[in-house]
């Protein structure tokens, strides 16, 4: 009881609420941190995933290779990205954090949208392409809007994930809601550290139900093209 | 006979533990832990490699955190012996305590606050590593900077950087403002006077930085190491705590083994072993058995 009361008092604390270790600070450069990682990874993985997924070729291959950024550990990639980036001049924190993110962000969003796209059905495509619309109008007017929710979700996931792993960004000097977890366990303040992570879990529920609303949003959508 | 089997085989491990060497009978096992860096993986493998050759059985548990994981567990008996800096193990066992810039004084006040602990304390080292704050030569010349004090004035401009538990320690952030009344415009937290620290000092991502004064990079890189000329920092000699049922188990083999290495470690042999693992990149393992062998300590 003592120990929640110390977590309440922590977030009481108007100290806590201002400056660079603020918890509106932190907070930002975690979604920023999180918001771009999703942002880079999509703009590879959507339109590979429509590709494959409109023709139907070599999707199999994308996937698996994709599907590496899944086993890879992402402390492992944070450590390279340290390497890589001192080397490049690029500095602590962000583009290290940034080059673990981007590899777990893919293979959902490039599964899904794949996954999406072969399942629209064929017969739905066929007499688009009958009316006489062509291959870039079928795959935005009637497939895209048909995968859409499944797409959503892949992101969804990418998201989460993300905004899970991000934390990790403090062990290499980045800013973020880990600080209070790294932080918290170097200081022994615990009630730091249990707020970041509460904080953080918090931000992913967030990130979730956002993304749930997209989806449903998108299905209203989805069923006008239909 | 079969069920007499196990047994025998956990009393054969036992002897065999314990068997060999000078080291005193009923000694098993002695683990020795450190903190987070490099010196301390140095200084470490130093007294392992020793007590090993002299007989011990010894298990590393290095590289286990701050300070504050490493004490306690110390205490409660997950680890037998760390090696720690009389000023700050001092500050840190008591806040109230104050140390001296006279290691002898700072050990005999230190002593009392172990006992307490059921602690002891083997011999301190000549060799002493304090906290220093550290500024490019770009950054000391612009601002024109020698001493800490030189610091006071133009601080609020400044960003500092160290480990994360630089703002609640005496020594470092909170000692900072309190003796030299000067207050940062933030602190970047990093690491225990390591890489993140010295890239973020060179990359210009802060401007102040925690850096050991036993770290040979502050020569390397060209930094200044500015002069604690309001005596902040003390004696911060390098001391083996072990707990006091060890020493007593260990007797005075296990004492004269570890005093043995500390008596012959000097700012300027520590600077260097530094030196050898951070910059040049030797595996501490070979840097302290190499050292060992220079100083007759191993043959």
């Amino acid at each position: 009881m003592d120990f929640l009361a110390s977590v309440v008092a922590w977030f009481a604390d108007p100290q806590h609420w201002r400056g660079d270790d603020g918890i509106p600070t932190r907070v930002w450069e975690h979604v920023q941190l999180s918001g771009v990682s999703v942002a880079i990874a999509a703009v590879i993985a959507l339109p590979l995933g429509l590709y494959l997924g409109h023709t139907g070729r070599g999707g199999f291959v994308a996937i698996n290779v994709a599907n590496i950024g899944r086993a890879l550990p992402s402390l492992a990639l944070i450590a390279l990205g340290l390497v890589a980036s001192i080397a490049l001049g690029l500095g602590l924190g962000f583009w290290p954090t940034l080059f673990a993110l981007v590899p777990l962000a893919l293979p959902p969003i490039l599964t899904n949208t794949y996954v999406a796209m072969r399942g629209v059905d064929a017969d739905t495509i066929e007499a688009a392409r009958g009316m006489g619309l062509r291959e870039a109008q079928v795959l935005r007017q009637v497939e895209l809007p048909l995968a859409l929710p499944l797409i959503l979700g892949g992101l969804r996931t990418a998201a989460v994930n993300v905004v899970a792993t991000a934390t990790l960004g403090a062990l290499v000097a980045g800013g973020a809601l880990g600080r209070y977890i790294v932080d918290g366990l170097a200081l022994q303040e615990f009630d730091r550290l249990f707020a970041g992570a509460l904080l953080v879990a918090l931000l992913a529920i967030v990130t979730e139900a956002t993304f749930g609303i997209l989806a449903r949003a998108a299905r209203y959508s989805g069923s006008a093209a239909e | 006979m079969r069920r007499f089997l196990p047994t025998l085989v956990i009393l054969a491990f036992l002897v065999s533990a314990c068997g060999g060497g000078g080291a005193p009978s009923g000694m098993t096992t002695i683990r020795i832990g450190s903190t987070n860096f490099t010196e301390q993986l140095i200084v470490g493998e130093l007294y392992a490699q020793v007590l090993e050759a002299n007989g011990y059985k010894v298990e590393r548990k290095f590289n286990l955190g701050a300070r504050e994981v490493v004490v306690p567990a110390l205490e409660s008996g997950q680890i037998d012996l760390e090696v720690d800096y009389l000023a700050t193990l001092l500050a840190f066992l008591d806040k109230n305590a104050t140390g001296s810039t006279d290691a002898a004084t700072t050990a005999k006040t230190l002593d009392e606050k172990l006992r307490a602990r059921n602690l002891v304390q083997f011999d301190f080292a000549p060799a002493v590593d304090q906290n220093g704050i550290v500024v490019t030569k770009e950054t000391a010349t612009r601002l024109s900077l020698k001493k800490i004090s030189d610091l006071a004035p133009v601080a609020k401009d400044l960003t500092f950087g160290g480990p994360p538990e630089c703002p609640n320690r005496e020594f470092c952030a909170l000692g900072l403002e309190k003796v030299y009344g000067i207050k940062f415009k933030t602190f970047r937290p990093l690491d225990v006077g390591g890489p993140l620290t010295v890239t973020a000092l060179e990359g210009k991502q802060i401007d102040v930085a925690l850096l050991f004064t036993s770290d040979a990079v502050i020569a390397v890189k060209g930094f200044v190491l500015l002069e604690d000329d309001k005596k902040l920092q003390l004696s911060d000699n390098i001391v083996p705590i072990v707990r006091k049922d060890v020493a007593d188990k260990g007797g005075s083999d296990l004492r004269t083994r570890v005093n043995e290495v500390s008596r012959k470690l000097t700012t300027a042999e520590l600077t260097e072993l530094n030196k050898q693992v951070g910059v040049d990149k030797k595996d501490p393992k070979d840097v302290a058995r190499e050292w060992l062998k220079k100083q007759g300590l191993l043959r």
